[in-house]
């Protein structure tokens, strides 16, 4: 896969998953109101709120990913290194320099969102920061850089939060369900087999669709991609190389990551603790550490 | 006859438009060159002006390393009155050189190496060296994408008549970054 070709189907994929998302909403809607019996309403309201939330996640993903991580801006006399290193970085790849954030836990890890390189955002911890040296870090924003260049971050903030949505409204139907249906059930004994074949139908569903959204967002051949081309970038793999055995190592899990968020992140922030992890593992999110080291010592 | 006019008309609009993409390519490319150009311009001013104060720092702790310090200034001014892409590379490389050195110097200093002024002044110093490389290395890729477009057959017919011509590469050292890294850890 070149780079042209890799912004083109990134590209691309983010308009197919908005696209699909609307669908899926609308359709949703459409089943809700027929069953429960209010007609064609509810799928007029799936409607709006599904072309509300595409537009939000495209134009103000970042705003709310960052919102979610709870991060704030970094400041060049505090967080110097990161500061200098991302404008430096920014310079040798000819594109402007992106807003720097720096999430306060001492979990290492970096991420970056944002629908373009004008509106693009790093963010890091200060666990990542205070651990690794100039070198390490050159490598870790080379490697999100490449992210930003190649509108990975596009396709993967506008994943996080149409992803978060379909989860949190399968949530919130599975309990209004489940406590409205036993409301329901005295007024209407044959509304309960209607109920639980909604429960079925949206369960059914949401599953294929958000693993498919996932592995969608989050191949393992971007990892390599932003590996690679982020180490043309400093000139040096072996910096990347270092970073990544550092936070291999590093075992603390990172409170400020949602399932709807980790994707994003360098490396799994779940690290292998919870049902996170498992989730992440199971749909390819992260390729192994020890495999991009090797493939970066080798170039 | 009206055939073969239509066909002259296609013919001229398609060399017209080959024309056209291949100046306006060449054009912005041009133009990034410059931008890169200024941008290591900025960042050897950058580093000529953090010089006199490390100076001062540095003499305020150890007077009598002389030669070091002349052997600065004079790269410094070297850097300043330099004109040509080749010269300013060269006075640049002479700089880094110098630099090197004094920080080795600075080493054997403790007090001063504990000075929060020459902490900071070391710091951007290093920041700005990474800066003149990285600069570097943008100008390089964008010039050698220029080359690339005039070399290609058949632009390489025209560019001359359309007063292009191949641009220079500002020499970079690529050990050098790494190895002065090392002497300022």
């Amino acid at each position: 896969m070149t780079l042209s070709s890799a912004i083109q189907s990134n590209v691309t994929k983010t308009y197919v998953i908005m696209v699909t998302f609307v669908v899926f909403v609308v359709l949703l809607g459409y089943v809700l109101g027929q069953a429960l019996g209010y007609g064609n309403s509810i799928m007029w309201l799936a409607v709006l709120f599904s072309v509300i939330s595409s537009l939000v996640s495209y134009y103000w993903g970042d705003s709310l990913v960052l919102t979610l991580s709870h991060a704030r801006p970094a400041d060049r006399n505090k967080d110097f290194d990161l500061f200098t290193v991302a404008e430096n970085l920014s310079i040798a790849a000819g594109m402007p320099k992106p807003r720097l954030y720096v999430i306060d836990d001492t979990a290492m890890n970096a991420f970056a969102t944002g629908r373009d390189p004008q509106h693009a955002v790093i963010v890091a911890t200060t666990g990542i920061l205070s651990r690794l040296d100039r070198r390490e870090l050159e490598g870790v924003i080379a490697h999100e850089l490449s992210h930003i260049k190649n509108y990975d971050t596009r396709l993967m903030a506008v994943v996080a939060v149409l992803v978060g949505t379909v989860a949190y409204m399968a949530d919130m139907f599975l309990r209004q369900l489940w406590w409205g249906g036993n409301r329901r059930d005295r007024d209407n004994d044959n509304s309960l087999g209607g109920i639980f074949m909604i429960v079925g139908i949206v369960l059914a569903i949401i599953s294929p669709i958000l693993a498919t959204l996932i592995q969608l967002a989050a191949s393992r051949n971007r990892e390599y991609l932003a590996d690679v081309s982020g180490a043309k970038l400093t000139r040096y793999p072996e910096g990347l190389a270092r970073a990544l055995e550092k936070l291999h190592g590093d075992k603390e899990v990172l409170e400020a990551a949602t399932n709807a968020t980790a994707h994003l992140y360098i490396i799994n922030p779940f690290k292998g603790k919870n049902f996170g992890a498992w989730f992440a593992n199971a749909f390819n999110t992260h390729p192994p550490i020890e495999d991009r080291i090797k493939r970066l010592r080798a170039l | 006859m009206n055939q073969t006019l239509l066909i002259g008309i296609g013919v001229v609009a398609l060399i017209g438009m080959y024309f056209w993409s291949l100046y306006n390519g060449l054009v912005s490319l041009k133009t990034q060159i410059e931008e890169a150009w200024s941008q290591i311009d900025i960042q050897l001013k950058r580093r000529a002006d953090l010089i006199p104060n490390l100076v001062t720092t540095v003499k305020g702790y150890a007077k009598h390393e002389k030669t070091v310090f002349s052997d600065v200034t004079k790269a410094r001014s070297a850097l300043m009155g330099a004109k040509s892409l080749s010269s300013k590379a060269e006075a640049s490389d002479m700089l880094t050189g110098a630099l090197g050195k004094l920080f080795a110097i600075a080493e054997n200093y403790p007090q001063l190496k504990a000075n929060e002024n020459f902490i900071q002044l070391q710091k951007e110093l290093s920041d700005t060296e990474d800066k003149v490389a990285y600069s570097r290395q943008y100008y390089n890729s964008v010039v050698n994408d220029y080359n690339i477009r005039i070399r290609l057959f058949p632009n390489t017919l025209f560019n001359e008549m359309m007063g292009f011509s191949e641009k220079e590469f500002f020499a970079a050292n690529e050990e050098e970054r790494k190895s002065v890294k090392v002497s300022f850890e």
